[in-house]
């Protein structure tokens, strides 16, 4: 099963280092990681998504907590959460069918960022099934070049019903 | 401020090397294990009019293993110090020795100034990333004022918990950098808070097992011994009617006399501890992290009938190889105690009777030679001779498990070996470690003529400073266990593994100033050994034994614990 790991950390030298490193380390594999600022001055939230069964998340969790600048992990796949990520991805464009590419974007609530004589750049934020879905529509036009920042998350603040209890 | 107060304040600053310096008087170091170099010069001036001893060793790998030693020998953490570049990277596999093994270490090293971090500088290793995966926690000191913090913690996060190795890197230029000294009192780190008081409920799930199980087994591992609850273990193995195994980091953890001890289990174990583990319906793991050694990673063959409790201080070792029917996070110790204000009794009497049984009917043995010296046989008459009470410190090899299967050990850090990493080269500098801790005791280094060569260098320190180890060399010419690996799973295919071109053993302790004597016989083994233990001095003994001696029993690696190999005798 796929996780959304939200690890908050002190903002220390490494910190990302010594996280990363231990997934390698202990044979986790590691799908997506995002760092930032977080709401609390000193302390960074690193996102990690991950697969695996429930006794290695557990493994997971508990390795992480050994680690002496972590402060909280939380699988936020067993809860509900809201998780984004950003994608630029540049498509190849003419004068003739930049209207075409507008309007497949539109509905995606994409934007386009950047205008060149051959391209357009196009931004967008979601999960990541939708970008995927924005991607495939885009390929036909060649896409020249794409980032995608990997997922951000934070656990949604009303739990209807925890998700945990839903699979069950 | 008058120019004359100004003068004043400063001279109450400290310079970071002795703000180091003063940090570890606090902290009650009394041996510093050691090697200069360019990096670290300012410690070292330091240290020069300071009151703590310190060892200078003849390699890193050398000083860090004896302050290993010294931490097993006593509890308390061992301080070890190098410089920049080569001499921390030397610091390597003793670090990771001490980390697999949960041993409390500070380790300092040098770094070149901080603008030259990064630059490749002369003597530049990036020695906190490189160490990262093999220490508990590491800091690199950017700013003299957080110094005396840095070592508290480090000391703190060393010993607390689960114990290990953490590093502190400090750049030349910030040991030379001035600021007040004030050492905290206090610790507050908000992302490390051990659990040491367990669960009262999982102590009545444990207690409730104990009372419905008919054939209980404790597996006692090293836990015991950093947590310091050899009595407790005793205490409670008796009141329950519990019988206990001890990995090879448990021993001494409880007595090798007991009538409840079955010996070691595990690859090398004894018939009745492997048998207990196949067939015991309730496991008690106390400070045992259920090493491949044990389970030989077969846990499909493994205790497959019984309920598993794990206690242990460090929660991820719960779940990481077996499945646990009671997990309990807790200090071996208090949760010992917690266990015992209401004691149960297994009704194990049927169950004890057979493992005895077990202990008659396959005691570890081996064939005695008219002509040849066989190593059990030397190990056992340093047992008889020393009465258990001796620390004795291994390499890594055949003798290493023949002193764990011959050598009944009566009491907690008597043993000292390299358990997790086997790290060859370990004994002899763990012995000077553990001697200096203990002068009057008896500090056997018992070692391969292969492991011994890694770190024979250190002969000078014990020749310099009167340190009287005994060492003995269990020489059988060969890398011992490697051939025995090559013959059973090789068909004798004996790859590199003859150290013909070793020294005269004997003469190599002569030209340290140490003295050294040989025996190829029972009777000169004898009598060397009784000159060794009347010498106040070292002592190297050459004992020259039998090359194709195996240790036996023995589990392949892939079986499972109940495809022994018992050897020629009982076959
Ligand atoms: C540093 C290191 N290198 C290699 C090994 C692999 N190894 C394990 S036992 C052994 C043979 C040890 O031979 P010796 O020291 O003579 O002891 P014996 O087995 O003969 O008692 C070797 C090479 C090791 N454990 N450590």
């Amino acid at each position: 099963m796929r996780h959304i790991i939200s690890i908050l950390v002190n903002n220390q030298p490494r910190v990302l280092a010594r996280v990363a490193s231990l997934f390698g380390r202990r044979n986790f594999n590691i799908e997506s990681i995002s760092v930032g600022e977080s709401e609390e001055p000193g302390l960074s939230r690193i996102v990690i998504v991950t697969h695996g069964d429930a006794r290695t998340m557990e493994q997971v969790s508990k390795h992480l907590h050994k680690l002496i600048d972590v402060i909280k992990v939380q699988d936020l796949s067993i809860q509900q959460s809201v998780a984004r990520e950003l994608l630029l991805v540049k498509v190849g464009a003419t004068a003739s069918n930049r209207a075409e590419i507008q309007g497949i974007i539109e509905p995606f609530r994409a934007s386009v960022v950047d205008v060149g004589i051959n391209s357009l750049m196009i931004q967008a934020t979601g999960d990541r099934e939708k970008l995927d879905a924005l991607i495939e529509l885009l390929r036909p036009y060649g896409i020249k070049e794409l980032a995608r920042t990997g997922i951000t998350a934070l656990p949604r603040s009303m739990q209807i019903q925890p998700k945990a209890q839903m699979h069950a | 401020m008058t120019t004359d107060q100004k003068q004043a304040s400063t001279d109450r600053e400290l310079t970071g090397s002795e703000i180091l310096l003063r940090c570890l008087i606090e902290e009650k170091v009394e041996f510093i294990f050691g090697y200069p170099g360019g990096a670290v010069l300012p410690i070292y001036d330091s240290l020069y009019y300071g009151s703590i001893k310190h060892i200078l060793y003849r390699h890193e790998q050398g000083a860090i293993h004896a302050a290993d030693g010294y931490a097993r020998a006593t509890g308390k953490p061992g301080v070890v110090i190098a410089t920049s570049g080569p001499g921390a990277t030397n610091l390597v596999t003793g670090i990771a020795t001490a980390q697999m093994d949960s041993i409390p270490l500070v380790c300092i090293t040098g770094n070149v100034p901080q603008n030259l971090i990064g630059t490749d500088a002369f003597q530049e290793a990036d020695i906190t990333g490189i160490t990262m995966p093999i220490t508990k926690h590491s800091y690199l000191v950017q700013d003299v004022r957080d110094l005396p913090r840095v070592v508290k913690e480090a000391f703190h996060i060393a010993t607390t918990g689960r114990p290990g190795p953490v590093l502190i890197d400090i750049p030349k230029d910030v040991s030379n950098a001035k600021a007040p000294f004030s050492y905290p009192e206090t610790v507050s780190i908000r992302g490390y808070q051990p659990t040491t008081n367990p669960h009262p409920l999982q102590i009545e799930k444990l207690q409730q097992a104990i009372a419905e199980s008919k054939r209980p087994l404790i597996l006692a591992g090293g836990g015991v011994v950093t947590s310091g609850a050899d009595q407790q273990l005793i205490a409670f193995a008796e009141r329950a009617q519990i019988p206990v195994t001890t990995t090879l980091m448990g021993i001494g953890g409880f007595p090798g006399t007991h009538p409840l001890w079955l010996g070691m289990p595990g690859m090398h174990g004894t018939v009745a501890a492997n048998r207990a583990l196949l067939e015991c319906d309730l496991l008690i793991g106390i400070g045992a992290r259920f090493d491949d050694r044990v389970t030989m990673g077969r846990i499909d063959k493994f205790a497959t009938g019984a309920k598993i409790v794990h206690i242990d201080i460090d929660p991820a070792e719960i779940g990481k190889n077996v499945d646990t029917y009671i997990p309990i996070v807790g200090d071996v110790k208090r949760v010992l105690e917690t266990a015992l204000k209401d004691p149960p009794v297994s009704q194990s009497q049927a169950w004890l009777e057979k493992l005895k049984g077990l202990k008659q009917q396959y005691p570890l043995t081996y064939k005695q030679s008219d002509n040849m010296l066989k190593p059990q046989w030397v190990i056992q008459h340093l047992y008889e001779t020393t009465g258990g009470d001796a620390i004795v410190t291994t390499d890594v090899g055949q003798h290493q498990m023949w002193v764990a299967q011959y050598f009944r050990f009566s009491r907690p850090r008597s043993l000292i070996s390299s358990g997790g990493l086997g790290t060859m080269g370990f004994g002899f500098p763990a012995a000077i470690g553990a001697q200096l801790a203990y002068p009057d005791r008896t500090v056997i280094s018992v070692t391969g003529d292969g492991g011994f060569q890694m770190t024979a260098q250190e002969l000078a320190v014990v020749a310099l400073a009167n340190i009287p180890v005994k060492v003995a060399i269990i020489n059988n010419q060969c890398l011992g266990m490697v051939r025995q690996w090559q013959e059973v799973f090789y068909q004798r295919r004996y790859s590199e593994v003859d150290l013909s071109g070793s020294p005269d053993f004997v003469k190599l302790a002569e030209a340290y100033g140490v003295k050294g004597l040989r025996a190829r016989t029972v009777d000169e083994a004898r009598q060397a050994w009784r000159e060794a233990l009347d010498h106040p001095g070292p002592v190297v003994i050459d004992f020259q034994v039998d090359p194709e001696e195996n240790v036996y029993p023995m589990v392949a690696p892939g079986a499972g614990l109940d495809e022994m190999m018992l050897g020629d005798e009982k076959a």
